[in-house]
């Protein structure tokens, strides 16, 4: 197995770590230290250079205009893109596009007409709603939403919590379930659109995670029409967890990306920084931290690129995404942990970005299937269907 | 638990600003008249925290700033873009110290009506 980038490949990724380092972090020293966006200017400066460069609008497929990458390619800018302090939840503070909801692909030619084609071309915004206050890890059980037809709409009642993005978006994907019984079977995925009647943003969701915040949804009568539905009615529940798995992966490699960068810096830090008479590079405790770092960060990336390659040679990789959500996630909060302990005071202070990536990596061990949710994955994969 | 800023207005004066904490937080400015002029955030960035940001605000608003009233919030980015959402919600428009560029970028909310208590995750099994 080998790992290494073709050229074609090493230069993408060489010119996006140009990209952050030169563009993007110089910006961030002017924003607040959790800010989440840039001034529009400077958006607009940074999007057209990234359209230069051939990469805007990532995730989206080539026969949709975007840059076809195979998902090694991918992840690999992934570990560049979010080097930088907001890089976890707004890598590159969205210069790069992209079109968040990939379930849109599997909709109808009206659909796509209608929400998708306007968010690859950026003037459309999307949120994806699908936990509810009685349960995100196990939706197929927890959802309460309802979803009762009448003529040719559906009338959807219910909250869904922790939804990020709501408030601003333009539409929405959310689940609801359709028959009585609570079974994967009978829930249904619609299409929403935040400024229909019955659409209701009841308040921000304070997190760790200040910028990028969640919402709390609730949906009173809201009718939607039937040719809303995306995929099939009653199919809903393989729309949730199927098309994840691809986004799994930059998931992975972009919450990779801030461990590596505060590697280098504690490497950086240790040569300069003396106690005792010596730097703290000379210590045995302070090199056990870098040489743990290190092997976190490359075991994790091993695994991220392992699944990538699974993927992109066609092969299943539902086990090893989980575990590459999993390894990444859990190995950037060590990581960021132990950098944090390196730096004393100065790491826990706003002058530096440890704070928040050590704050938003504890969400990104929740978030897109918390780690149990992982195991439980990998554990059925393993171990077979019957002890499911 | 109140999502509206419910603190007590204090008198807008030199005297009350120097007592305002040096932590991160946000912050909210009103006419004689209890009437939002200014709806604002001390980041992480800055010197002094609310103390500072409100010394600068006082400058800024002269006789105009009657009250002010702050939170200490370690979240007071997710909270200031809430309280701007919620003076939009309320009044239909921002007060007048809040940017265009501010109100372009803003999402939109609209709490239970009479009743800012929020839903909570249920503890029922499922
Ligand atoms: C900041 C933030 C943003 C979010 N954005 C979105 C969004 O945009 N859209 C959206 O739909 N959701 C979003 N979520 C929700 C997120 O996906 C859920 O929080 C997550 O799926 C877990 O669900 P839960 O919080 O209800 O925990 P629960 O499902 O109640 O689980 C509680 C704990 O039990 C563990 N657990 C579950 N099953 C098992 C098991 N079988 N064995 C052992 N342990 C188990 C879980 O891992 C978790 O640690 C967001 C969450 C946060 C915090």
């Amino acid at each position: 197995m080998d790992f290494k980038l073709d050229e074609e490949q090493q230069a993408v990724v060489d010119n996006v770590r140009r990209f952050v380092r030169e563009e993007v972090v110089p910006l961030e020293m002017g924003l607040d230290p959790d800010a989440d966006e840039l001034p529009h200017e400077d958006f607009k400066r940074l999007s057209d250079k990234v359209r230069a460069m051939g990469l805007y609008a990532l995730d989206v497929p080539e026969e949709f205009g975007g840059p076809g990458l195979d998902l090694v390619t991918r992840a690999a800018m992934a570990f560049e893109m979010s080097q930088h302090r907001a890089g976890l939840y707004a890598p590159c503070y969205g210069t790069f596009g992209g079109v968040g909801l990939l379930h849109l692909f599997s909709g109808s030619e009206e659909q796509k007409k209608k929400y998708l084609e306007p968010l690859l071309r950026g003037e459309l915004t999307s949120f994806f709603a699908l936990t509810e206050p009685s349960g995100g890890s196990d939706p197929a059980r927890a959802i309460e939403t309802r979803a009762v037809q009448d003529g040719d709409e559906w009338v959807l009642n219910g909250s869904k919590l922790y939804i990020s993005g709501a408030d601003k978006a333009d539409f929405g994907i959310t689940f609801a379930r359709t028959g009585s019984e609570k079974s994967r079977d009978n829930i249904t995925c619609f299409i929403i659109e935040s400024g229909w009647p019955g659409f209701h943003v009841r308040r921000v969701v304070h997190t760790m995670r200040s910028s990028h915040y969640a919402t709390e949804l609730q949906y009173e009568n809201l009718r939607v029409p039937a040719a809303n539905v995306l995929g099939e009615v009653g199919k809903g529940f393989s729309l949730a967890s199927g098309s994840l798995l691809r986004e799994r992966l930059p998931y992975a490699a972009l919450s990779l990306g801030p461990a590596i960068r505060a590697q280098e810096m504690c490497i950086q830090w240790i040569k300069d920084r003396h106690v005792f008479g010596a730097p703290l590079a000379s210590k045995q405790a302070i090199q056990w931290m870098i040489v743990d770092n290190e092997m976190d960060i490359r075991q994790a990336r091993w695994v991220v690129l392992d699944a990538a390659q699974k993927a992109d040679r066609g092969e299943p990789f539902r086990m090893e995404a989980a575990m590459a959500k999993l390894a990444a996630t859990e190995a950037a909060g060590r990581v960021v942990d132990r950098a944090i302990q390196i730096h004393g005071g100065a790491g826990v202070t706003k002058d530096f970005p440890f704070e928040r990536w050590y704050r938003e990596l504890r969400i990104r061990r929740i978030g897109e299937g918390p780690s149990e949710v992982q195991r439980l994955i990998m554990a059925r994969e393993l171990i077979g269907g019957s002890f499911k | 638990m109140s999502i509206r800023m419910d603190k007590e207005w204090l008198p807008f004066t030199p005297e009350q600003v120097a007592d305002a904490p040096g932590h991160m937080g946000v912050y909210q400015i009103a006419d004689a008249d209890r009437q939002l002029l200014d709806i604002g955030r001390a980041g992480g960035g800055t010197r002094f925290g609310l103390r500072g940001e409100l010394t600068q605000a006082l400058e800024r608003w002269g006789d105009r700033g009657r009250y002010f009233r702050f939170e200490v919030n370690l979240g007071y980015w997710s909270r200031h873009q809430e309280l701007l959402m919620l003076a939009l919600h309320d009044h239909g428009h921002l007060p007048e110290g809040c940017s265009e560029e501010q109100a372009a970028q803003l999402g939109r909310i609209s709490p239970h009506p009479g009743n800012d208590g929020a839903a909570r995750p249920s503890s029922r099994t499922v």
